[in-house]
């Protein structure tokens, strides 16, 4: 046995048996793990059949974005929510098993005609030059016209998924950040500049040129800055003033 | 002789001592990088760092990392327990496989055996690590969602969008790299930037890749998937004892693998740096070892100096910036690069080569000025847009004044 064969006699009822297990799995997401794993062992198999760059490609492709797009949208599900399994749509178990019943018929005509057994012809010769130059040849050579128009066709796709998904914004251009900065600034008190003092503080505005309060209710002029009180920027002060409050001492009795 | 044929004759055991060597040092490299990183954001925030344990502290990491590992081990009631315990698995793996493409010495003599500290030489070597660094995402974002809890979730779909859309880039700044050499494997890449060092000659495409690595490896300041102001701790959030540690060791480790990467396909990788050529013979071929890591160092200081100077981006405006800036330049770049290879390749006169650069260059002028004039036309229409209205909002009534009734 060879090292090859080992390995696919190792890996494909495990693939297999995986594939099964995805069929049946409740969370979404189980079976995204599963499909991620049957893709990873594919990519296995294209290695070991001497097609690295195929192989590497079906990990960073399939793995790694196609399937991670697919988690992220599973993902919005949460993780205690399973999937229904009630038929929503009438009739379409009936189209299920009609389709794969076609499937499997196709499939096993296409592995009946295969030449089982046989030592593979050609392999060489078409990894001669690298394997990787050996795809890029076909690509870019033989088939270039059919890899461009598949390639139009998927960005025709993108393109009409983005217009489709697309929604029109209010016609008024939002103003940058920085604008907002400088109207803030051109108010006509400070407060304006400084923004409203957090949810829950006790207080009505959150300004530079405004008293704090000391603790019988008496503003503090202490409390400006002295260049404000030059440059005239500061509110009139006992207009902040609580009243009411118990009167305190220098010792702090009240 | 190139790196695959010396690396094809090599024995059984010298494969598995090689492996295992490649585990040991990234697991070395883990604890000194931990401690390194703490002792150089201490310097930069005028502090000292970790000094107790140890000389220089050195030993910290390490204790740590037992103190980690003998904590409890919780796993909440609302995580989905398999893939809970999957998550960090999948992490601490792939992140060790990288490592098995890159070349960390020059031709070396390996207790008797010629070779080269590598473990394997694949003709597709820089796709491979570029595969496993997408399965090491699964464990991110498995380990939010599993969690159970909703900052952990924000935390993975923030990773899975941000590692898709950085992938991209990434995978674009190898391209001018694999056109340059001709190949896509590590060894052959290192040989072909035996005159001129990739950054050198492709510097837009190192500059990319930079940036792209520390987007693809979660840290400041594009670290939104664990952003402690916004998500707690992010994915890992809901994660205790050795499983957080798995975590913390893939971070670690897939540091030092994407710096290795950018050491093999931009700095020349254990080659020495130009004028000092003839160390390459010292100790047998080991001294380009010696090469390589202060390379690898670099970068990773690099890492810790961003984290101490930058904060963290807003989660829009980095995947703006990925998408319409890093993305559509490095695509730009890329024809560039293979128009002029092509031109060098079908034997164009120099003049021609000349007039296609600087063609290139005064479009490129000729874009940024047209740009730049768009630009300040839209901040002068934006410049004021009216007064702010005073602010008022409503206030609860003072509770002291009350009081002071009775």
């Amino acid at each position: 046995m060879t090292g090859e064969s080992a390995l696919f006699w190792a890996l494909a009822p495990l693939s297999v048996a995986v594939a099964i297990a995805m069929l049946f799995m409740k969370k979404a997401v189980h079976s995204a793990i599963l499909l991620a794993w049957v893709m990873i062992t594919l990519a296995i198999f294209y290695i070991a059949l001497e097609a690295p760059f195929l192989g590497i490609v079906q990990i960073v492709v399939y793995t790694g974005a196609v399937m991670m797009l697919f988690l992220f949208i599973l993902m919005l599900v949460g993780v205690d929510s399973s999937d229904s399994l009630v038929e929503k749509i009438k009739g379409l178990r009936s189209v299920a098993i009609f389709t794969v019943l076609g499937f499997v018929a196709a499939l096993t005509s296409l592995i009946a005609r295969t030449d089982n057994g046989q030592a593979p012809v050609g392999l060489g010769e078409a990894n001669g030059g690298g394997n990787v130059q050996g795809i890029a040849e076909l690509i870019f050579g033989d088939y270039v016209w059919a890899f461009e128009v598949i390639s139009a066709l998927l960005i025709t796709a993108a393109l009409g998924a983005m217009v489709l998904g697309h929604s029109e914004k209010s016609g008024v251009a939002k103003s940058s950040q920085r604008a907002r900065s400088i109207a803030r600034f051109r108010g006509k008190s400070i407060a304006t500049a400084a923004g409203l003092p957090g949810s829950g503080v006790y207080a009505r505005n959150n300004a530079v040129d405004l008293p704090a309060l000391l603790p019988d209710g008496k503003p503090s002029d202490l409390s400006i800055a002295e260049v404000l009180h030059r440059r005239g920027d500061v509110q009139e002060t006992k207009s902040y003033a609580l009243e009411g409050l118990p009167k305190i001492d220098e010792e702090g009795n009240k | 002789m190139s790196n695959s044929s010396l690396l094809l004759d090599d024995p059984g055991w010298v494969i598995a001592l090689k492996g295992l060597l490649i585990f040991v040092l990234c697991v070395l490299l883990t604890l000194l990088s931990v401690w390194g990183e703490r002792r150089i954001v201490a310097r930069m925030q005028m502090r000292l760092g970790p000094n107790r344990v140890g000389p220089f502290g050195i030993v910290q990491a390490l204790a740590d990392g037992v103190k980690l590992a003998l904590k409890e081990d919780i796993i909440p009631k609302a995580a989905d327990r398999a893939v809970f315990i999957l998550a960090p698995i999948i992490s601490a793996t792939t992140c060790f496989m990288a490592f098995a493409v890159i070349p960390l010495t020059g031709k070396v003599n390996f207790f008797g055996e010629e070779t080269v500290m590598q473990l394997t030489d694949l003709p597709v070597g820089v796709l491979y690590v570029l595969a496993t660094a997408s399965i090491g995402v699964y464990g991110i974002v498995l380990a939010g969602w599993s969690s159970g809890s909703t900052y952990p979730l924000l935390g993975g779909l923030r990773s899975s969008a941000q590692v898709i859309s950085y992938e991209i880039a990434m995978g674009l700044s190898f391209v001018g790299v694999f056109i340059y050499a001709g190949s896509m494997s590590t060894g052959d890449i290192i040989a072909s930037q035996s005159t001129w060092w990739n950054v050198v000659v492709l510097f837009p495409s190192f500059a990319i890749y930079v940036i792209s690595m520390v987007g693809e490896t979660n840290r400041a300041p594009f670290d939104l998937a664990e952003a402690e102001g916004e998500l707690v701790g992010g994915f890992h959030t809901e994660y205790s004892s050795l499983k957080f540690a798995l975590f913390f060791l893939a971070e670690y480790v897939n540091i030092i693998a994407v710096s290795a990467l950018a050491t093999t396909l931009f700095l020349g990788g254990p080659s020495a740096p130009p004028g000092l050529g003839f160390t390459s013979d010292w100790l047998g071929g080991w001294f380009s070892f010696v090469w390589f890591f202060l390379k690898v160092f670099g970068f990773f200081f690099f890492f810790v100096w961003l984290r101490g100077t930058l904060p963290r981006l807003r989660y829009d405006q980095f995947m703006k910036f990925g998408w319409k800036v890093l993305i559509p330049v490095n695509v730009a770049w890329i024809l560039v690069v293979a128009t002029l290879r092509l031109m060098t390749q079908q034997g164009a006169s120099q003049f021609m080569i000349a007039a296609f650069t600087g063609g290139v260059v005064l479009a490129v002028l000729i874009a940024m000025s047209v740009y730049d004039l768009t630009k300040i036309k839209a901040e002068e229409r934006s410049r004021y847009v009216g007064e702010m209205p005073e602010p008022s909002f409503p206030v609860p009534a003072l509770p002291s004044i009350k009081k002071a009734d009775e």
